[in-house]
């Protein structure tokens, strides 16, 4: 069961109070209807699998109801970041000791897991 | 009464105290301190169990969790039965009546062991892909004669009285295991500050130490144990926990403990100050670091008939001996690749019995335990090992023999020796099974001939964990693994003071793991490696030859390491011999994968408090006490209670009988219909909407518009995910400009909202608007019937005037003086109101409806018959009428999408995907029975050609169908392809009895098509 560290409520928290919905960073289109059936398919059904880091959104559901982001080794499970809607995570595929470009702009912002990551 | 192996003196039972016992029926006395195990052994009792599938005689081979044979069924009542408890780790208590889980009629006199007598080729590895393959129709009938063959154990088929706890702890450090590494790993943790947990799963804590040879500061090692043990239960930051098992690392340092608190004063749990205390605890424990300290597991040595009773692992002897001051036999013979094992014979001779030879496979054995061997007298017989063990109740001899390691093979005539025990061991294997839960594969050691754990970030292993095997540097281990668990999270490190221990020199070990034989492996007698599923050594051969190279498939072919068993005494053994017979290295074979629960866990221990009526959560309305008193039958719907329907005594009863269902709901349907009915509605989701661009977020939610919908007027709505899949439905009232209140789905109130909340949250946070849950906070009753405006007059100031209050408005004012949202809606397409009040008055409005209601014939109705009354509408249900792939299109629903709104709603775009546009899709019709008496089946499929040959194709199938006592029909909602373009078609339902129903496929609404009767 995992420990996850809510940026919202600045807690770690058991994972029983949080749901996951799927893989993160996946916007809507802006015209749905300018994209062909097969990028609205690609949207709707296509998700990556990686063995490595993944990015996931998750809700904390019976807690403060915040949807927010989760950088999560699908190999250890380790949970190398979390961090809010809108904010860029640290860890990706590219970064995977952390420290991406996009993440520099927001040190701050991005809560690092606190007894997870060690 | 005697006890022929047990010591006059020594070991850590107390003798002044006798408890009585009964092994498979019969009578024997042992003392506290004794587990089953070594008061059996006390006993002289050789046989415990049957082997699985050759029913071979078995004995007790080790002394704790390892234990691969002594599995016994405990319990002297029926509600007392606990299958699958190792002999080894129940403690004794007076009184307490175990069996064996195999052997019939016993375990003395065996008929299942002809099967193994009469050649082994019976049951050959694979066995039951090879017999069983055909013709698969008499499976049934071997599996249960092979099910009552094999038995491991039984569930009691009375409730148990015992109660169980789930504890969740948090700790700094949970260190598992308290031997010499837990135990000093615990000190310094617990010393910097840190809230340290310590659990041992044996009766006492000290592990080795309990049965050590070596002195601590000149003390018995076990002083040291109680002296530290009270130090550290003298601290308030540390948590003991004896008895109690890790079964389960899980992710992110959650560990399972199950704690067993009164196993070892009976069977079940006794009374304290007249409350049943709690017979198991599972701890939760969320831990900053771990140390596991979980120490070794010895390996037997694979020879054959090393399963005979008499064969022993040396440790266990050592075990028995130190601990329980019980010795299992008169003339031993050691078997051994390594030094430590010595011990077994020093403790033997030391106890007063003979020891016959240790046959050492090594070519010079020189340690300091050999030098103590040689210099007590005791025969060594070196470069040899026991090749066979003589005997078949019991060891009766040991054939020793000089074996060629490298060459594999026998050199020289092997010797028989007489004697009754044989101890083997062929080293030791590190307790890695948690760090295997955490998914990292274990690492092999060519110096430690072992695997050791490969570790996750926060774990640390101490002492034999990670074959680290003398007593001081274990003791320094731990001493390390503590303070670093404890630095790591921040304490200041304090070092702690070790106890001095003389160190010992020993000689490397040599590599033995299956012993030669002058026969070759498949011809040989068996060689066991996997006692309790009964893998020899030759099925292992056998699955090499077949082709299963992969230490997982050889595994899964011979059953190797499965069961309770685990694989905890053969799974390495096992791995060298397929890695012999594949010339390759174990690593190369591959590594093993040990998966939670490290032993067997009762159910009561994993549910704790979760049953019966604390199962899951209930959820009741204001009005329930009512339903109750009224007699409803109640359905679940999610988490709450509804009524289902009201039965009533029956017109024509005699003594009180009831309606049935169908009566019930008849009844219900035709008071709705023909006067005026009573639903509790208050479980329909609802969820209020607020913010400036609350309208704009419903206009992107809903498939139909919202622009336009009036302070004071309800809409209908359809909720679709973005693939065009209705998901959801209800209505919505403008409350106000920017105030909207959503009514969802029972089951389906906790998804919308964070279906809302994601779309908010994640694609549109600009958009003003906030969702809050007043489902609890508002009880809604809809009466509906031709009489409602007459009896909602009586109670109201509001204006029911049928132009003033329209279907599909809303309006606040009074309702039985209690302040109402009464909504002008209807789901039975009669005239009907929900009147919507705060939970906390409902029943006071409730009682008011029915001391005005009565003269009109009001009549309280449950879901059932809104069911009914619903789908005679061709109202749908979600998730009845939909399943995930049903558009507003398939529906018939085109009514309610609006196709030109300017922002591209949820599902929008899907509605022209090819998929979605096809023809040939399924939508929703109506179809009557030819035979009106017959209420088709839900789920029944439909096909155009009742002929056809199997397998038909299905053209749909039925949703919803229900007698109408309206209609005094069956009649149902389906879907078929391309239904709508079907109407006065006749379809087919064949059914699984062999019947096949005719229908009509009509217009999914049966009653008042022009919607009339909701208009009056």
């Amino acid at each position: 069961m995992f420990n996850i560290h809510c940026p919202y409520c600045g807690e770690l928290r058991e994972e029983e109070e949080f749901h996951p919905k799927g893989q993160a960073h996946i916007a809507r289109p802006a015209d749905p209807a300018a994209c062909t059936d097969e990028e609205w398919g690609d949207y709707l059904f296509f998700r990556d699998n990686p063995r490595g880091i993944h990015h996931e959104l998750w809700v904390h559901a019976v807690g403060c109801r915040k949807f927010f982001n989760i950088t999560r080794h699908t190999v250890s499970y380790e949970i190398l970041e979390t961090y809010k809607m809108g904010e860029q995570p640290s860890f990706t595929a590219e970064y995977p000791q952390g420290g991406s470009d996009a993440a520099a702009m927001h040190p701050a912002q991005v809560a690092q897991q606190a007894g997870v990551h060690a | 009464m005697s006890q022929p192996n047990r010591l006059s003196q020594g070991g850590r039972i107390d003798r002044s105290r006798k408890l009585h016992f009964t092994f498979n029926g019969k009578r024997y006395q042992g003392h506290a301190g004794d587990t089953l195990a070594a008061a059996l052994l006390a006993n002289g009792v050789d046989i415990v169990n049957r082997s699985f599938k050759y029913s071979r005689p078995r004995g007790i081979v080790a002394a704790g969790a390892e234990e691969p044979n002594a599995v016994v069924q405990l319990g002297s009542s029926e509600a007392g039965q606990v299958p699958n408890v190792r002999a080894t780790q129940q403690a004794l208590f007076d009184g307490l009546v175990a069996r064996s889980t195999n052997g019939w009629p016993n375990v003395q006199r065996d008929m299942m062991s002809l099967v193994g007598k009469l050649g082994g080729q019976f049951m050959p590895p694979g066995f039951y892909y090879k017999t069983f393959m055909a013709p698969a129709s008499l499976w049934m009938t071997y599996e249960k004669f092979i099910r009552k063959g094999a038995g491991l154990g039984r569930s009691p088929t009375e409730q148990d009285p015992d109660i169980y706890d789930h504890l969740h702890q948090h700790c700094d450090v949970l260190v598992i295991g308290a031997g010499p590494a837990g135990l000093a790993a615990t000190l310094a943790a617990a010393r910097s500050g840190a809230r340290v947990i310590l659990c041992d799963e044996q009766e006492e804590m000290g592990g080795s130490l309990l049965d050590a040879r070596e002195r601590l500061d000149g003390k018995p090692a076990s002083q040291w144990v109680a002296e530290a043990l009270a130090t550290l239960a003298g601290m308030e930051n540390v948590t003991l926990l004896p008895r109690t098992t890790a079964n389960g690392y899980h992710d992110h340092h959650f560990v399972t403990l199950h704690e067993r608190r009164t196993e070892h004063l009976g069977e079940t749990a006794p009374l304290r100050d007249g409350h049943r205390q709690v017979r198991s605890r599972m701890h939760r424990v969320r831990a900053g670091r771990v140390v596991l300290a979980t120490g070794t597991h010895e390996r037997p040595l694979v020879y054959a008939n090393n399963d005979v009773p008499g064969n022993l692992v040396a440790g266990a002897v050592s075990t028995y001996v130190r601990r329980y001051g019980v010795v299992p036999g008169q003339r031993l013979v050691l078997s051994t690749s390594n030094d430590h094992a010595y011990r077994a014979a020093l403790d033997w001779l030391e106890s007063g019995r003979e020891v016959v030879a240790i046959a050492d496979a090594r070519a010079n054995p020189d340690g300091e335990l050999v030098e103590q061997a040689r210099a007590q007298g005791i025969r060594i017989m070196t470069g040899s090992a026991v090749v066979e063990a003589k005997g078949d109740t019991r060891v009766t001899g040991a054939r020793v023999a000089k074996v060629d390691l490298d060459g594999f093979r026998v050199v020289g005539k092997a010797e028989t020796l007489d004697c009754d025990t044989i101890a083997s061991s062929g080293g030791y294997s590190p307790v890695i099974h948690l760090a295997s839960h955490t998914g990292g594969r274990p690492t092999w050691r060519d110096d430690l001939l072992a695997f050791v754990p490969t570790l996750v970030k926060g774990v640390s292993a101490a002492g034999g964990a990670h074959g680290i095997y003398a007593t001081a540097e274990v003791l320094a281990d731990g001493q390390h693994a503590g303070g670093q668990a404890a630095s790591e999270l921040g304490f200041q490190a304090v070092s702690i003071e070790l106890p001095k221990v003389a160190a010992r020199r020993d000689g490397p070990a040599c590599a033995l793991y299956q012993v030669p034989h002058e026969k070759p492996t498949l011809r040989a007698p068996k060689q066991f490696v996997d006692l309790q599923n009964d893998v020899t050594a030759a099925g292992i051969e056998l699955a090499t030859r077949e082709g299963f190279e992969s230490i997982e498939h050889v595994k899964r072919y011979t059953a190797m390491g499965f069961g309770t068993d685990q694989g905890k005494l053969g799974n390495i053994n096992g791995m060298a011999i397929a890695a012999r017979c594949l010339n390759k290295s174990i690593p190369e074979v591959g590594t093993t994968v040990f998966r939670p629960n490290y032993t067997p866990v009762t159910f009561g221990a994993i549910v704790g408090r979760h049953c019966r009526e604390l199962f899951d959560p209930e959820r009741y309305t204001a009005m329930h006490q009512w339903h109750v008193e009224h007699g409803a039958e109640f359905e679940d719907v999610g988490q709450w209670k509804r009524p289902w329907y009201f039965p009533q005594v029956r017109a024509d009863a005699v003594n009180g009988e009831l309606e049935s269902m169908a009566e019930a709901v008849a009844r219900e349907c035709r008071a709705v219909r023909e006067a005026i009915g009573i639903l509790d509605a208050s479980t329909l989701g609802k969820i209020d909407i607020q913010g400036p661009d609350a309208r704009e977020f419903l206009g992107r939610v809903y498939t139909n518009k919202w622009a336009k919908l009036a302070p004071g007027r309800v809409r209908y709505g359809l909720m679709c995910k973005d693939d065009g899949m209705v998901f959801d439905d209800g209505t919505t009232s403008c409350l106000g400009e920017n105030h909207f209140l959503m009514t969802t789905t029972t089951g389906g109130a906790a998804g919308v909202l964070e279906w809302l909340e994601l779309w908010h949250q994640t694609e549109w946070p600009e958009l003003q608007v906030y969702f809050t849950s007043v489902t609890d906070h508002w009880a809604t009753m809809t009466i509906t019937g031709p009489e409602a405006r007459k009896l909602l007059a009586e109670l109201t100031d509001i204006d029911l005037d049928r132009e003033a209050f329209q279907f599909m408005d809303w309006r606040e004012g009074k309702v039985a003086d209690v302040p109402a949202r009464v909504f002008r809606i209807s789901f039975t397409g009669e005239l009907a109101y929900e009147i919507n009040v705060q939970a906390n008055y409902a029943q006071h409005v409730w009682d008011a409806l029915f001391a005005h209601g009565e003269k009109y014939g009001l009549t309280p109705y449950g879901t059932e018959t809104m069911h009914v009354l619903r789908a005679e509408k061709g109202f749908i249900i979600a998730g009845q009428e939909t399943d995930g792939s049903v558009t507003p299109e398939d529906l018939g629903m085109q009514w309610c999408v609006g196709y030109d709104k300017p922002f591209s709603w949820i599902g929008q775009r899907a509605l022209t995907r090819e998929d979605t546009k096809r023809e040939g899709r399924k939508q929703l019709v109506g179809l009557k029975p030819k035979d009106a008496k017959v209420v088709l089946e839900e789920g029944a499929q439909i096909v155009l050609d009742p002929t056809h040959a199997i397998p038909m194709p299905m053209v749909g199938h039925v949703t919803s169908s229900y007698y109408s006592p309206t209609l005094d029909s069956g009649f149902a909602l389906a879907v078929i392809k391309g239904g709508q373009q079907r109407m006065g078609e006749t379809v087919y339902l064949p059914m699984a009895d062999g019947q096949t129903h005719e229908a009509e496929i009509v217009s999914p609404i049966f009653v008042d098509p022009k919607g009339e009767r909701q208009n009056v």
